[in-house]
């Protein structure tokens, strides 16, 4: 078997952030900083070259790395350069390993883009993987963590140079102390963790989640053989994401509000086109979370739910969507990992508080098919 | 009795009007844009003084809107050297000033950047303490190099002083002027530097433009008080806007919405502004034009002023029709301002929306005869003409109920009446000229967003944004007693414990 490999120039790095926006599902903050910074370090320190799971070794040391904190920090209080550098020989020290590779932990949002500006600057290759396969508000939502693994040794670094090297003993410490550390980090940090052996890897992450984000992009810019025109693109990435149009309508009603570290709230739409006279609403907590038409189920987490701008189709998160705003909410299947009762779990409605079953969107959307 | 006139600088025409005391339009003329910009206005000046037989002396405000900073932006012309000055080392060097920028425009305001230690946390602490010395060396180092100095330190919305103190070192070391960004934008260092930056190059732009209006006013004996438009709407004093000129960017949709506006008499409806070559159609609710949700991009550059939410599509008077095999394609080319040499009625060879129009639909224009062409493929492109209206008019209104709809433009002689999801299908007088009135219209606004660390109780933060609100659209040139504060909202800063919060207020007043 040939290991898959191919190279990441600067010139690639906006469609990957666009797909990654989508896998964001309404949240894990905007990739557009990321992107600059990725693109800046990829035409200073040239290609980064992504590699897929089949590629790593058992023994290789793979560390995931992305920022930790609030999105709104983020875009104004911009990391440091040296922020990845001393992340990755923080968790070298710590872990008393040399790190081989560099992974997302989540696809989705800005944490997509971080490893990739990382593997530029200290030259690493880039797995073509994450631990979600979207974006999760918590730590411990990833793969890792349903197959038993541990946090492991912990790396937080800000842009003071501060450094903090934990090992908690499981997924929910580990996010209670980063909380607690990032909120004194000035809001936001860079962080390391589940830090694993390339086997364990290969054990638990989602393969090809950033080959996937990057062909989402190349749909919605129109590049490359997907020459498209602006309303064949939705269609174009429901065929390439198997996934499912659940709506298009107007913003009629918002509400959000800040509580306990996420922005929740809830949108309704009033349907447009061929869904009119229908009326639909979003539950979201950072990330759309939950779906409905017209008080009936059309998707729910872990399964992906994603807010486009009906015309370009490029996507809107729930801190930018606006009252009066047209749009097509779509539903993906989450991966496999997430559809096992521990996985519901994790991750399911109830997690969040929503008293709904957890129902797979494809099943929904042919059940609405049947009947219609 | 006092007047107000109007003028609208565009690429193409510069369109004057002259309104009275109760804001009726006495006259409007349309006459050439000339490269230097100062003519073009004075002969705009006495066309329309001469077509109203107003004297000079009775103008008591004039207004205009203009999208010279736009277009010296767009076309990388005209533009001051910029120095930046960034404050909030050891944080932001990820992404340094001016990354992402085209390289013709990093060219154009020249090259001159520095991060330094200063800024503050999301949480009000210092984020580092200010370096003076560093100030002062990067001062030196942009000595003779600049015009204009723009200074973003990080999170000066929650906290302006150390902006503050660089403006002062800056103004004594160079004695240019200088953009701050708290005044200019809010949360999103790199959004709000780009437009600080922006501003601190078109501060030399609009002086030019301003000196050639307020030269042309006094050449004339008209003794008003000048103002500009801006990209909300209302209005900004000289002085104001010679400070943000980056703020009349986008004034353009916005001057055609509130005329049309006036000139109908709604509040309420859709304006479908059609030209040569496209349809712009924006919202009006409640007298100004809805703001689009997306990041505002000018000339490649991401920046976070709020602009209306206009839907371009490509059909305008000048739109050419071809026909094949018994099908009908419209455009979406266009002739454009050709059409009086190519259109068919004007003894051109090219079929164009315009000709269809005129046989089909039954418009007019005066002194030309509607020529003759095929009858199915007129009636094909009328039905093509009646669709793609519609299906715009439907993307673009706020709910499912039929819409009053305000024709503007040259070009909207091609629109049918009888348009589905339609409620009345308003053709204003001067509707040619609805950018002049609405540049000649004008409240004064002051807004303010800023980021306050509450416990609990907001009513002090709400009442300083308010205030400082307030205050902005005194000093923008609003009459003391009539300013309102017109919109209020509150959104939390995520993740910080519910103690940040982002306090947007805007006043509003009527011209002192």
């Amino acid at each position: 078997m040939t290991a898959s490999s191919r190279l990441i120039t600067e010139s690639d790095v906006d469609e990957l952030a666009l797909g990654a926006a989508v896998l964001g599902t309404g949240g894990g903050g905007d990739p557009h900083v990321g992107s600059l910074i990725a693109k800046r370090l990829i035409r200073l320190h040239g290609p980064v070259r992504m590699i897929g799971l089949d590629a790593l070794d058992d023994d290789d040391f793979v560390v995931p790395i992305g920022g930790i904190g609030a999105p709104s920090v983020d875009i104004e209080r911009i990391m440091s350069e040296g922020e990845f550098a001393h992340a990755l020989a923080a968790i070298e020290r710590g872990a008393g390993q040399t790190p081989t590779a560099v992974m997302p932990i989540e696809v989705g949002g800005g944490n997509s883009m971080i490893p990739l500006a990382a593997a530029a600057i200290c030259r690493l290759p880039l797995v073509d993987a994450d631990a979600m396969g979207r974006a999760f508000p918590e730590a411990q939502m990833v793969t890792f963590h349903l197959a038993g693994y541990g946090p492991g040794t912990t790396v937080l670094v800000d842009h003071h140079g501060n450094e903090v090297i934990s090992r908690p003993r499981d997924g929910a410490w580990s996010e209670r102390l980063a909380r607690a550390v990032t909120v004194e980090m000035g809001g936001a940090a860079t962080m390391i963790d589940y830090a694993y052996s390339g086997a364990i890897v290969k054990e638990c992450a989602i393969p090809g989640t950033l080959t996937k984000a990057a062909e989402i992009g190349r749909i919605l810019l129109g590049r490359g053989s997907a020459s498209l025109r602006d309303d064949e693109r939705i269609a174009a990435l429901c065929d390439e994401l198997g996934a499912v149009r659940l709506f298009d309508g107007k913003v009629s009603e918002l509400q959000r509000k800040f509580e306990g570290g996420f922005t929740k709230g809830s949108a309704e739409l009033e349907g447009i086109g061929s869904y009119r006279g229908s009326g639909f609403r979003l539950d979201f907590q950072n990330e759309m979370l939950l779906a409905r038409r017209d008080g009936l189920l059309a998707a729910v987490t872990p399964d992906l739910i994603a807010v486009l701008d009906i015309s370009t189709g490029h996507p809107i998160t729930t801190e930018s969507l606006r009252y009066g705003a047209r749009v097509t909410v779509i539903g993906m299947p989450c991966n496999e990992k997430w559809r096992t009762p521990c996985g519901i779990e994790n991750a399911g409605p109830a997690h969040f508080g929503y008293d709904v079953m957890w129902t797979p969107v494809e099943e929904i959307a042919a059940a609405r098919r049947s009947v219609a | 009795m006092g007047f107000r006139i109007g003028i609208d600088v565009g690429g193409t025409n510069t369109d004057a009007v002259i309104l009275d005391d109760q804001l009726r339009v006495i006259a409007s003329v349309k006459s050439p844009t000339t490269p230097q910009s100062g003519e073009g206005v004075a002969a705009a000046i006495d066309a329309v003084l001469e077509a109203s037989g107003v004297s000079g002396e009775l103008i008591t405000h004039a207004m205009l809107g203009t999208t010279h900073c736009t277009n010296a932006i767009v076309e990388r012309r005209g533009l001051g050297r910029v120095g930046v000055l960034r404050l909030g080392a050891p944080a932001t060097s990820a992404v340094p000033p001016l990354e992402g920028w085209p390289a013709d425009l990093r060219a154009a305001i020249d090259e001159h950047a520095y991060v330094v230690p200063g800024g503050f946390e999301v949480d009000g602490r210092e984020l580092s303490a200010l370096d003076e010395g560093a100030v002062i060396e990067s001062c030196e180092r942009m000595r003779g190099k600049v015009e204009a100095v723009a200074v973003v330190g990080v999170f000066s919305p929650i906290n302006e002083g150390h902006e503050e103190r660089v403006a002062e070192i800056v103004t004594e070391r160079l004695g240019v002027p200088v953009s701050r960004s708290a005044r200019v934008g809010s949360l999103g260092l790199l959004e709000r530097e780009n437009a600080t930056i922006l501003n601190a190059a078109l501060m030399r732009t609009l002086r030019s433009m301003a000196d050639g209006f307020v030269g042309a006013l006094s050449a004339r004996g008209i003794r008003a008080e000048p103002y500009f438009g801006q990209n909300d709407g209302t209005l900004m004093q000289l002085d104001y806007a010679l400070e943000y000129p980056v703020l009349t960017i986008g004034c353009g949709p916005t001057n055609s919405i509130r005329g049309a506006a006036h000139l109908s008499g709604a509040t309420d409806a859709l304006v479908v502004d059609i030209g040569g070559t496209t349809t712009d159609i924006g919202v009006l609710v409640a007298g100004f034009p809805r703001e689009s949700s997306h990041a505002a991009e000018i000339g490649g550059i991401r920046t976070n002023f709020r602009m209306p939410d206009v839907l371009s599509v490509g059909l305008g008077g000048g739109t050419i029709v071809r026909s094949s095999a018994g099908s009908v394609v419209l455009g979406p080319d266009s002739v454009g301002y050709r059409i009086t040499g190519e259109g068919l009625a004007f003894g051109g060879s090219t079929l164009t929306a315009t000709d269809v129009a005129m046989t089909v639909g039954g418009a007019t224009i005066d002194g030309i005869t509607a020529p003759v062409i095929d009858e199915q493929i007129g009636k094909a492109v009328w039905s093509q003409i009646s669709a793609a209206l519609e299906e715009a008019i439907d993307r673009m209104k706020p709910n499912s109920a039929p819409i009053d709809v305000i024709l503007v433009g040259g070009g909207s002689i091609i629109a049918p009446n009888g348009l589905a999801g339609v409620a009345r299908l308003i053709r204003p007088e001067h509707f040619g000229a609805a950018n002049a009135v609405g540049a000649a219209l004008g409240d004064i606004a002051g807004q303010v967003e800023k980021v306050y660390l509450v416990d609990g109780d907001r009513s002090h933060s709400v009442a300083d944004a308010s205030a400082e609100a307030i205050a902005r659209a005194r000093r923008a040139g609003a009459d003391p007693d009539t300013i309102e504060i017109t919109a209020l909202e509150e959104l939390p800063v995520a993740y910080m414990d519910g103690n940040a919060v982002l306090i947007r207020a805007r006043a509003i007043g009527h011209l002192a």
